[in-house]
């Protein structure tokens, strides 16, 4: 009984060195978490998870005070990519926070905008190009969608108008949802 | 016309899931009617017995599952399942035993798995090694077939048999063992294989009756080969290496079992071959994973035979090696073109 | 002439339905009213109009330049006037449109002036390249890569052969067949131009074996050309996908083009056989490339074969040309049966890349849902390039995208010889393809999101700049008006001390 009981202990101790060392001789150095999460995030930084930009919901989850599942932009993509991350369930996306749309770009009608430049200072990524008293215009490819030039605008002339797919940026439809009608195959 | 494909090849082979299971089928008929000459029709009855179960299983278990009829039943898989359940279950088998069996292969071992194509164990194996373990004295009584010769079976009084337990011809005993079972239990009462072979259950190299039936079962093997129904990597591999590992064994202590040749033709080793191993769901499906697939299932037949605790370990070799399918897969990756050595 | 063929695993034997195209030379087809041009018809950047709604244009005029390096020019097929510069559908899996160029044709055929080069010696190379590029020439094969950049070999390389693509290893597919039987000598006269821009000496011709009157064609036109002593006619037996430029070169030479590389790492440049006739007409006649030969055939099809189309064609008026018994809209085949796509719009135009269309292929896929896979392993034996397809299938399927990189998803060629030898039925190569394009628009997502971050992170950093300036010009504001309060007291503290009455005087 005696030599079972240290036997085991010595097999501990000797394991809990082995252990110690590993963690110590092979610690690997990666990015800190909030830097990982925020490459996850769709860098829209419009707002709709209440944090002012995408780096503060990043920190936010990274600190854990927040569920995942807060990000409209990225969608339910974005929510899958983070619980792999974090080792955490997937959670479908909050009501709350919006809902997931298709990608949409911002448009000023030019013969409404009135060149206030409230617009240009909401702008979280400056995509608009403007000047006090002169035509506001949006940069197509810059623009990341976040609604937040909408409400500033006081001749309301901005539109968000969805994207047009172009041949090159064609992708095929997914072939499991074609071909396999088989009841509720998933 | 209607194009049937969104994405390109608009083009077809010829292969498909059903006739391949259909080739199979008919690649078992010799050695089915060499059974039922050595045997009785018993086999027979089993075989219904066993297809009509199988496929109403799998139909409740479709429909459970939510998933269309029509395709599933008609690959033709199921079928095979229980054909190949019922030639290696022994004759006379009473009916709840292949329907024990038949039950616990569609229901657990493929269907809960997720049906056709994901399930990592042989469901006949899966089958065959339940009942083995918790029926040992059903599954190990086999007809003798000398008796037999005196005294043959007719389909009624084996339909009587299998779903009454009681025969009413003169048959003085049922109960006998296998060649494998005779050969490994005598060994362990210290017998010299060569005298163990003059026992009237042996024949001319193998066990009377079952060579026959091995022969038959190599023969549709060789014609599944032809039709490229299956690719030879895996019978070749299992078939040289469980001569290698008997050839070696007998040539340093022939004392311990049979000769390469008993082996190769005695028990399941046929079957095994070309018919279990080679079920492509469960096998490796890299060129050089079958080999070693093949290989090891070959080694682990022999070594369980010799020196472990039953008499045929096919099933068991079959099983360990659908273990080690995603780990043989893994490591033999062929190299792809314009891979750059590193 | 026998020379040691390598080979390449998997592979399929096909019918290669040849005959029905091949019993009549190649046919003219009759000049249409309205030509649709596509300013994308290659791989690279599309084209720049340089001309407007309303201009007139000569046949083999210019009408767009090209934009970037890879890129090429685009030429009038025939004279008329420009009516539109618009998105017009084009010949596309996806249906959609893009920018195109229409013409009204006036049915005169004008030719501008032609520049024809006697001796292309007297040229140097890169004028030889740029004149290749400004004469729009892409690859014919149906790749429609730029055929001016495969004919430099750069400063770091050296060619050691030339192959002359003329497998046509598809079924059904024989515009390269009847261009080597019928006009062998302008294919030898684009060897001895590629060969020269190349620097290289040694060409070989490679031809299926199911291809005699070809091989018999060059061959004879090879005998009258002996300065051409080191190019040679190689004969590949027959099997799907030799055609495909990098198993070609493990045939002919035995070696293999590195991942990620080109086949000129290897010391190898591969051009089509139609490819190399329109550069010999471009140099040796100045003419642009406006036309290619377009196989029609197909179970629909009464007069099958293989005609010369101007770019813009509506395909619609090619089909009714050989007298098909198609509905409209009713899809057909661009390309061949194994990699081609289905299209059904009745206005798309021939391209550049438009090598056959199909009407009703025999022995074609049915309509069946696939089975579940059976894992036999048919798919990885099959493949040409030593993939796991059946790996690649379950990766795709789960989403599992980086798992499917993995396992070499890019250097799929989506030959199809996969999905052709599946019991299951299952469409392969959609999924490859499907997972390409997702794993592409993910890249581009990933950039987009990494430049929208670094212009926030930019935005944040100018607004805290702004924000201390302005303290920093308040603070100092302060500073400068409490130091011009203190001077002012100080001032007052020394001024003698007078009657007030002047001040109590303004003050009243």
């Amino acid at each position: 009984m005696l030599t079972a009981i240290l036997a085991i202990t010595l097999l501990a101790l000797i394991l809990g060195l082995v252990l110690g060392f590993a963690a110590i001789r092979f610690k690997v150095e990666g990015d800190p978490i909030a830097d990982q999460i925020d490459k996850i995030l769709p860098q829209t930084q419009c707002g709709q998870c209440s944090f002012a930009g995408c780096r503060p919901y990043a920190e936010a989850i990274a600190a854990g005070e927040v569920d995942i599942n807060r990000c409209p932009p990225g969608g339910e993509a974005t929510i899958h990519a983070l619980a792999d991350l974090l080792e955490v369930e997937f959670k479908p996306l909050d009501e709350e926070c919006g809902v997931e749309k298709p990608k949409m770009l911002a448009v000023i009608d030019e013969d409404r905008c009135i060149g206030c430049t409230l617009c240009i200072q909401a702008c979280p990524v400056d995509a608009i190009l403007g000047a006090a008293k002169h035509m506001h215009t949006v940069i197509a490819s810059e623009c990341t969608g976040c609604e937040l030039c909408l409400p500033p605008c006081p001749v309301d002339c901005i539109d968000m108008v969805e994207t047009k797919p172009k041949p090159n940026t064609w992708r095929w439809p997914d072939p499991a949802h074609i071909d396999l009608k088989l009841g509720d195959q998933p | 016309m209607p194009l049937s494909r969104l994405s390109s090849p608009f083009l077809a082979g010829t292969n498909r899931v059903t006739l391949q299971m259909l080739q199979l089928l008919a690649a078992l008929i010799p050695a089915i009617i060499a059974i039922v000459y050595f045997f009785g029709p018993s086999v027979l009855i089993t075989m219904t017995l066993a297809v009509v179960v199988a496929l109403l299983a799998e139909a409740i278990l479709l429909r459970l599952r939510n998933r269309p009829l029509k395709p599933f039943l008609t690959d033709g898989s199921a079928v095979v399942t229980a054909v190949l359940l019922a030639i290696a279950l022994p004759p006379l088998a009473p009916w709840w035993l292949t329907v024990t069996g038949i039950l616990f292969a569609i229901i657990f071992a493929k269907h809960l798995y997720g049906g056709l194509g994901y399930n990592p164990f042989n469901p006949a194996m899966v089958a065959y090694v339940l009942l083995l373990i918790s029926f040992p004295l059903e599954m190990t009584t086999w007809l003798p077939v000398a008796n037999l010769s005196e005294h043959p079976l007719d389909i009624s009084s084996a339909f009587q048999f299998i779903f009454n337990g009681q025969l009413t011809s003169s048959i003085d005993t049922v109960s006998g063992a296998t060649p494998l079972d005779a050969m490994k239990t005598q060994i362990g009462l210290h017998q010299i294989p060569a005298y163990i072979f003059q026992q009237p259950v042996f024949g001319l190299w193998g066990g009377k009756g079952w060579e026959w039936i091995n022969l038959w079962l190599a023969v549709g093997g060789v014609f599944l080969l032809y039709r490229r129904v299956i690719s030879w990597h895996i019978p070749v591999a299992m078939l040289i290496g469980l001569s290698t590992i008997s050839l070696v064994t007998w040539l340093i202590a022939p004392e311990l079992t049979g000769s390469p040749l008993f082996h190769l033709i005695s028990g399941g080793t046929m079957l095994g071959a070309f018919f279990i191993a080679t079920d492509p769901v469960t096998a490796s499906t890299t060129v050089k994973g079958k080999i070693v697939f093949g290989a090891g299932v070959g080694l682990l037949t022999y070594i369980i035979r010799v020196w472990g605790g039953y008499p045929d370990g096919v099933a068991f070799a079959v099983l360990i090696m659908n273990m080690l399918v995603p780990l043989i897969d893994y490591y033999t990756q062929p190299k792809v073109y314009g891979a750059v050595k590193r | 002439m026998t020379q040691k063929l390598g080979s390449f695993p998997g592979g399929l034997k096909l019918n290669g339905q040849k005959k029905r195209s091949t019993q009549v030379a190649i046919r003219k087809m009759p000049l249409s009213k309205k030509l649709i041009l596509p300013l994308q018809q290659h791989i690279g950047e599309a084209s720049i109009p340089i001309v407007s709604v309303g201009d007139k244009v000569l046949k083999g005029q210019k009408i767009a330049k090209a934009e970037g390096h890879v890129s090429v020019a685009l030429h009038a097929p025939s004279s008329g006037t420009i009516i539109a510069i618009d998105e017009q559908p084009i010949p596309h899996p996806s249906g959609l449109s893009a920018l195109c160029i229409s013409i009204e044709t006036d049915g005169e055929d004008q030719w501008i002036k032609r520049q024809p080069i006697k001796d292309f010696t007297e040229h140097t190379e890169h004028e030889i390249r740029q004149l290749i590029r400004d004469a729009g020439i892409v690859g014919l094969g149906g790749a429609g890569f730029p055929s001016f950049i495969k004919l430099n070999p750069g400063v770091h390389h050296h060619v050691e052969t030339l192959i002359i693509n003329g497998v046509e290893c598809e079924p059904y597919i024989t515009c390269d067949d009847m261009i080597m039987r019928e006009r062998a000598e302008g294919i030898l006269d684009g060897i001895e131009i590629m060969c020269y821009a190349l620097h290289v000496k040694n060409c070989v011709i490679a031809i299926e074996d199911n291809k005699p009157e070809a091989i018999s064609a060059l061959e004879l036109a090879l005998g009258a050309r002996p300065h051409l002593k080191e190019t040679n006619v190689v004969v590949i037996p027959t099997r799907y996908p030799t055609g495909s430029e990098k198993q070609l070169i493990q045939v002919v030479t035995g070696k293999q083009v590195p991942t990620g590389g080109l086949p000129i790492d290897i010391g190898i440049v591969s051009h089509n056989v139609g490819t190399t006739y329109a550069i010999a007409r471009s140099i040796k006649h100045g003419e642009p490339l406006i036309s290619r030969i377009v196989t029609v055939t197909g179970r629909e099809v009464e007069h099958a074969g293989n005609f010369e189309t101007l770019f813009g064609t509506p395909m619609h008026e090619l089909l009714e040309f050989c007298g098909t018994k198609r509905q409209p809209e009713e899809p057909f085949i661009l390309g061949g049966p194994m990699m081609g796509y289905n299209l059904s719009g009745d206005h798309l135009p021939v391209t550049k890349t438009a090598n056959c269309i199909i009407v009703g292929v025999d022995d074609g896929a049915k309509a069946s849902t696939p089975l579940p896979c059976i894992r036999c392993g048919e798919c990885a034996t099959a493949c040409p390039v030593s993939l796991l397809p059946q790996q690649l299938y379950w990766h795709s399927r789960a989403k599992d995208l980086d798992k499917a990189k993995e396992y070499n998803l890019f250097d799929c060629i989506e030959c199809g010889c996969c999905s052709y030898v599946c019991p299951s039925e299952i469409p392969l190569v959609h999924y490859f393809r499907f997972a390409k394009t997702e794993i592409m628009n993910q890249q581009q997502e990933h950039a987009k999101a990494d430049i929208a971050r670094i212009r926030h992170e930019n935005r944040l950093a100018r607004l805290e700049l702004e924000q201390q300036e302005k303290e920093l010009r308040q603070q100092q504001r302060k500073a400068a008006l409490a130091a011009t309060q203190a001077a002012k007291v100080k001032q007052a503290a020394e001024l003698p001390t007078e009657p007030q009455t002047t001040d109590s005087q303004e003050t009243q």
